[in-house]
Order: C-alpha cells, then structure tokens, then sequence
C-alpha cells in the first residue's frame, strides 16, 4: 500500500509536466491545427528562463573591503549583488533564493512574446501546407532554438536550486497514519503538482468562463462560420498559441529544481508528450491532461523493483508501449473528438 | 539500356561517374594549400556519403512515393548494424554475410513494425514508428544489453568464435574484408601537389549505393511506383475503388526498412563497432532532412541531400575560430573581429545551428528541395518558348 501510494505521488510530479505540455500542444493543435515539433523548446526555453533570471539578479559588483584581508594580505574583494544595495542584505537575499518562482512573472511575458513571434512569423504561413511541412519546419525550428540556447549557456545542465524553504522533503506517511519515514515526497514536486494543477484549472476556467474563451471553444469546433460572423478569429488564436507557450514556459521554469536544465530537454520531452497527446485524443484538452497524469504514474510504477523484476526493462519502454496499444485499439486516444485528424 | 528509358539511363550514369571520380572530384584542393580543409576525399567520409546515400534512398521510397512520414527509420538502420556485427563475431570477417543477414533482420523488423504501424496514417503515423524506435533504443541501451553490448556497444573481438575464419593468428587484429581484401586497404596517387585516395572499402559502398540506385529508379518505375504514387496523391479515392492499398505500403515499407538495413550493414563492414545512439530519434531525423532538403519524391534528391548534409557535417564543424581569423584577415582590424564573432556560432560547434536553419529555410522556400532549386534556376536559362516540362518521378509534396 505504502509502495503503490509512493510511486502515484512519484509519478505525479513528471505526469504534470506531461500534462502541461500536452495541454500547449493541443491548444495549439485544436485552435490553429498545427502540429508543433518545436513545443518541448518552448518548455526547454522556459527552464531557461528561471537560470537568465536568477542570473540577473545574482548581478553584482566588486567592492573593496579594506577591514578584511585575504590570504595574499591584500584587501578583501567582495561581490556585492545589487539587490543587496536596492533592498538591503536580508530581503536582497530573500529574492534571490525566491528566484525561481520568481522567475515566473519574467518568463510569462517572455513566453507570451516568442509565441506571438513564432506565430506571427512563421507558423502562420503554414497553416495550408501539408502536416508533413509543419512537422519538418517546426523541427527545424526546435533544432535551431536547442542550439542557440547551447550556444549562450553552453550544453551543461545549469543546476538551478528551490528556495531553501522548500528544500526537505515531506512525510506524507505520517500525515495519512502510516508509518513515518516510509512514505517521504519532496516539497518542490508538491509545489510542482499543486502549481500544474492550478495553471490547468486556469487555462480551463479561461476557456470555459469568459467570453474570448467561449469565442475560442467556438473557433475550435468551426472556424469558418465564426469567421463569417464577423469576429476576426486569427487574432484570437495567435493569442491562444502565446497562451499555449506561456504554460509550456511556466512548465519549464518550475521544473528547472527537478531537474538541472540543459539544451537537450526539449526534445526528450516533447517525443514523449507526442505520445501522451495521441494517447489522449488528438484536440482534447482534458484528454490530455489525462493521459499526462496517466503515464507519468504508469511509467512510475514501472520502474517498481518488484516490476522489473517481473519484466525487465518495462520502465523504459511503458509509454511507448501504452502508445501502440491504444492507437490500435481505440483510434481516436482516450477522449478524442470525432473528426479530428481522422484519416 | 537495363530496362531503363534515356532519361533514367543518363541519371544512374551521373551517379556512376560521380561515384567512381569521387576521389578526384571531393579533392580538388593541392594538399597543404588554405583550402585544403575542404577536401572530403578522405575514405571515412567518402564511405559515409554512398552509405546515408543508400539510407535516404531507402527512406524516399516510403516518404516520396507514399508519403508517409516515418520518425523511426534509424531503428532499421541499427537492427541491421547489430545482426551485421553479430555476423562477424559467430560467422566471419567477410562483409557478405553480414551484409546479406543485415537486410533479412531489418526486413523482418520493418515487416512487423510496418505490419503494425501502417493500420494508422498521417501524424498517428509518425508517432506511432517514432514510437518503435524509442522502444527500440531504450531496450538496446537497457535490457538487450547481452545482445547490444547495452552502452559500450559491440565490436569484434579475439575470443569470438568466428566458426567460419578460424582462429586468428597472434598481435593481428580482426579486419573486416571481402573475399580476403581488406575494408581498409588504400592506395594514394600523388599528382605534383594533389594527393588522391582510393579506398577498396569506398569503392565496394559506393558499387552497392549504385546497385541500390538503380533499383529505386526500376521501382519508381514500376507498376508498384505507380501505385504508391496514387496511394500519396488520394488514399481514399483509392480505396473507394475497392483497392487495398495496405498490401502496396507495406511492401514499400519492407523495401525501405531493408535499404536501412543495407547501410547498416555497410556502416559496420566500413567501421566495425556498433553503438545503440545509431537508433536515437535524433538519427531518424537526420534521414528525413537529408530526404526533403535533397528533394522528397525525386529520384537523386536523396543521394544529394545525403552527400550534401554529410560533407558540410564534416568539414563545417571542422571550421575554428583561427580559421575564421585567417579568412577575415584582409578585412580591416575591427571588422575582421565583427565578421568573426559573427560568422563563429555557426561553425564548429555550432554545426547543428547551420543544418537547423538552413532546413527551416528549405522547408519555407524550397519544399522541393535541392532538385527544385536546381530546376528552377535551370527555368532561368531556358528560353521561354520551350513550355516547362515536369519531369516524371517527380511527384507534388505529400498532402
């Protein structure tokens, strides 16, 4: 019991990282009908993001402190950040260990301004071409982001720690009665867990809740008799595509703790959201979020011992597998619409 | 000639004459001089040239004839690497067998990959090979690893049975080889400055790229090409004529699972080792930019493409900054260094960056490839009486 609820909590931290992505790629899909290879960068860029801000606000200068002296007995040099001067020692130190979350209110419009650009720039001359073209041409683009972010930050994960307050981890054992010590889960992935939740019912509450939603839920299932309503639905999809950038970049900002960020991440990613998109449901946003959590707890119970034990090497290729299954047997994933991508 | 019209006879013998002036023509530069770095007529990238040039032809036959768009051809690419050094560790060093087990194993693999994949078309498509290929590779790096040699990979050893070879002498290491000729065997022809290579190895891949040529000219022409070709242009339309195309896809499949196989086999006969990153997704990709930036659906796109990706691989990332400062020396100070600075991340290291735009650009402005360009600058030339021809074998992209 202890082990199955320990390998859920496992798998919901990476589940929401999958679901989030997902969400982006079938926003974007279901509104502009884009297939989008180039979204685990947006993600990747988004990590990046947390390592440019905390960065900047580690910028410091060097003052001379002639009371101290150094080995060489000379007068000690110190970097003071300039956060320091602006806000004092103590809350200057504050924001820098808050950097991460922090770094949410710089990525958003960050995020929201690439995917403006890409949309504009790029993605909107596609929308005729064939999905085989969009596929090629936002993989190319994925290639180029990867490798211009390699260029600046070179191809080293960059470790990007969580502010100290979240740096334990928390027994959930001794919460639900069990034994201490036996169930114990990071609070970063929690805080992980929860934020995903909340960008999720966000993204949903916008599009169930307010009017541009209701337009966009409308554009979704028929574009053209919105169009000839009079309502100038691009506009309201490009906004849609630097919404769907925004959450792959959040994403990627609150997962730089979890795991270091390096160039790479992108695209390890964005094959297995592929994956739980399809698995979902081509254009279904709460497919996938589903088939997010889903395979995030799967490929968590995959690697039990007690599984590989069983069948060695499942952890590795669950997904993949879960993929095949479902593509063969329910064509449409989980929660799929009709009509949607459908041959 | 070869049952081939003037038109496809004239193209195999630009290929032929290409391949077998390969040295001379990749080496145009005297050894020693500025320009020497862009020589290419080095046996290693030589036989990597005919060999991707075999993989992206294999590749066309599925993506520009039926248009499906495979993710996960190098899976082929590295089951037939496996079963051709596996060959060469129970049988013998000589490539035939290896080479011939090599397209039976990736064959068998792309049947039932291929069986499978093909119920779904379109993206489902795609994910659905990129997923076989992802399985592929993690189970090579993890659980196979008995059989793969996991992440160290796999290369002959002394203690190998090698049943058909015989124990090997002392201090001589196993070589790949070919009836007793050696993979590696190599003569140079010095004329004054210029230094020419021959390389057995090159010569045997670059005849079996020939022989795969001719092949995918003799399908593209067959009664099967035709029916790709309706397959990619109206699947449905097909199919409401009561015809199952399953059987057609699945045979082009098969046929370009086996063409992975052959350069996998190749790719081991030239370098014996094998490692399972030859089955990562990344290396699917790079099939496929070969493939479009070549021209998808043509018939000597792909073999350009590859030549053309793989060249600049090599001699692009070799490019550093002294060679850059060397270039830009004539510029005045200033500008040299802006020049420098500015030209810099897209060499070396920064390879990838080159091949990502560069294949944004195709994709954008050229969806036919280096062939359309090439048909569109010949377009200039021509008087304007003469009505523009498409050549067959060319067929629209992929809808």
């Amino acid at each position: 019991m202890d082990a199955i609820l320990l390998q859920i909590l496992n798998g919901l931290d990476k589940g929401s990282a999958y679901a989030l992505i997902a969400l982006g790629l079938t926003l974007i899909f279901g509104t502009l009908g884009v297939v989008n290879f180039a979204h685990g960068a947006l993600f990747m860029i988004g990590a990046f993001c947390a390592v440019t801000f905390s960065k900047l606000l580690n910028l410091s200068h060097t003052i001379v402190d002639d009371s101290r002296k150094d080995f060489l007995g000379n007068p000690m040099k110190i970097d003071v950040p300039y956060l320091h001067e602006f806000f004092g020692q103590a809350a200057g130190d504050v924001i820098i260990d808050w950097a991460v979350p922090l770094s949410i209110l710089f990525a958003i419009p960050v995020m929201i301004g690439i995917g403006f650009a890409m949309e504009r720039g790029l993605i909107k001359h596609f929308y005729k071409r064939p999905h085989a073209d969009q596929i090629l041409v936002t993989f190319g683009l994925a290639i180029v982001m990867a490798e211009l972010i390699k260029y600046f930050y070179g191809a080293n994960p960059i470790p990007t720690p969580a502010p100290a307050a979240f740096a334990g981890s928390f027994d959930f054992g001794a919460l639900i009665g069990a034994d201490p010590n036996t169930i114990i889960y990071p609070y970063w992935r929690l805080v992980y867990f929860c934020f995903a939740a909340v960008i999720i019912g966000a993204v949903f509450a916008f599009l169930q809740f307010t009017t541009f939603g209701m337009v966009v839920r409308a554009g979704m299932a028929d574009r053209e008799t919105v169009g000839l309503l009079g309502i100038n639905i691009d506009k309201r999809f490009t906004v849609m595509f630097g919404i769907a950038a925004a959450v792959a970049g959040v994403a990627g900002v609150m997962y730089a703790p979890i795991n270091s960020p390096n160039y790479n991440m992108g695209m390890d990613f964005l094959v297995l959201s592929f994956v739980v998109v399809v698995v979902g449901g081509m254009g279904s946003l709460p497919g996938a979020v589903l088939a997010g959590f889903l395979l995030g707890i799967l490929e968590s119970f995959a690697s039990m011992a007690v599984v590989l034990e069983f069948i060695p090497g499942i952890n590795q290729i669950i997904i993949y597998l879960v993929a095949i299954i479902i593509l063969l047997t329910r064509p449409r994933g989980l929660m799929g619409r009709k009509g949607v991508m459908e041959e | 000639m070869l049952g081939l019209s003037k038109k496809d006879a004239g193209l195999l013998a630009i290929v032929a004459f290409l391949c077998i002036f390969a040295p001379f023509l990749l080496n145009p530069f005297p050894e020693g001089s500025a320009m020497a770095q862009f020589n290419a007529g080095y046996p290693d990238l030589m036989q990597r040239l005919v060999i991707f040039g075999i993989f992206a032809i294999g590749f066309n036959i599925l993506f520009g004839l039926t248009g499906y768009l495979s993710f996960g051809h190098a899976a082929f690419l590295g089951v037939g690497s496996y079963a051709a050094i596996w060959m060469m560790k129970l049988l013998t060093m000589n490539v035939v067998p290896a080479i011939f087990v090599s397209v039976l194993v990736a064959g068998l693999f792309s049947l039932l990959v291929g069986w499978i994949s093909l119920r779904r078309s379109g993206i489902y498509f795609s994910i659905l090979t990129l997923a076989f290929a992802q399985m592929s590779y993690a189970l090579a790096y993890s659980v196979l690893t008995p059989i793969t040699g996991g992440e160290t990979g796999l290369q002959p050893k002394y203690t190998d049975p090698r049943i058909l070879d015989g124990a090997l002498p002392a201090g001589q290491s196993p070589r790949a080889n070919l009836f007793g000729l050696d993979m590696k065997a190599t003569t140079e022809l010095r004329l004054g400055d210029w230094v020419f290579t021959f390389n057995a190895g090159y010569y045997i891949a670059a005849a079996t790229m020939l022989l795969a040529f001719y092949l995918s000219i003799r399908i593209f022409r067959s009664p099967l090409g035709m029916m790709l070709r309706a397959v990619k242009s109206n699947q449905q339309r097909m199919n409401y004529t009561g015809l199952n195309s399953k059987p057609y896809t699945l045979a082009a499949f098969v046929i370009s699972g086996m063409y992975a196989g052959l350069a996998g086999g190749l790719l081991v006969a030239m370098d014996t080792q094998v490692g399972a990153e030859r089955m990562f997704w990344t290396a699917s990709g790079e099939v496929v930019l070969m493939t479009i930036l070549g021209g998808a659906g043509t018939l000597i796109g792909p073999v350009l493409g590859a030549g053309f990706i793989k060249y600049m691989e090599n001699i692009v990332s070799k490019i550093n900054e002294t060679v850059l400062e060397q270039w830009f020396a004539f510029l005045p100070d200033g500008l040299s260094d802006a020049m420098v600075a500015i030209v810099y991340p897209f060499v070396g290291k920064g390879w990838h960056l080159t091949l990502g735009l560069l294949f944004m650009m195709v994709v954008i402005f050229l969806p036919g490839g280096l062939v359309e360009g090439g048909q569109r600058i010949g377009r200039l030339f021509r008087s304007k009486k003469s009505e523009p021809e498409t050549p067959d074998g060319k067929t629209t992209p992929a809808e």
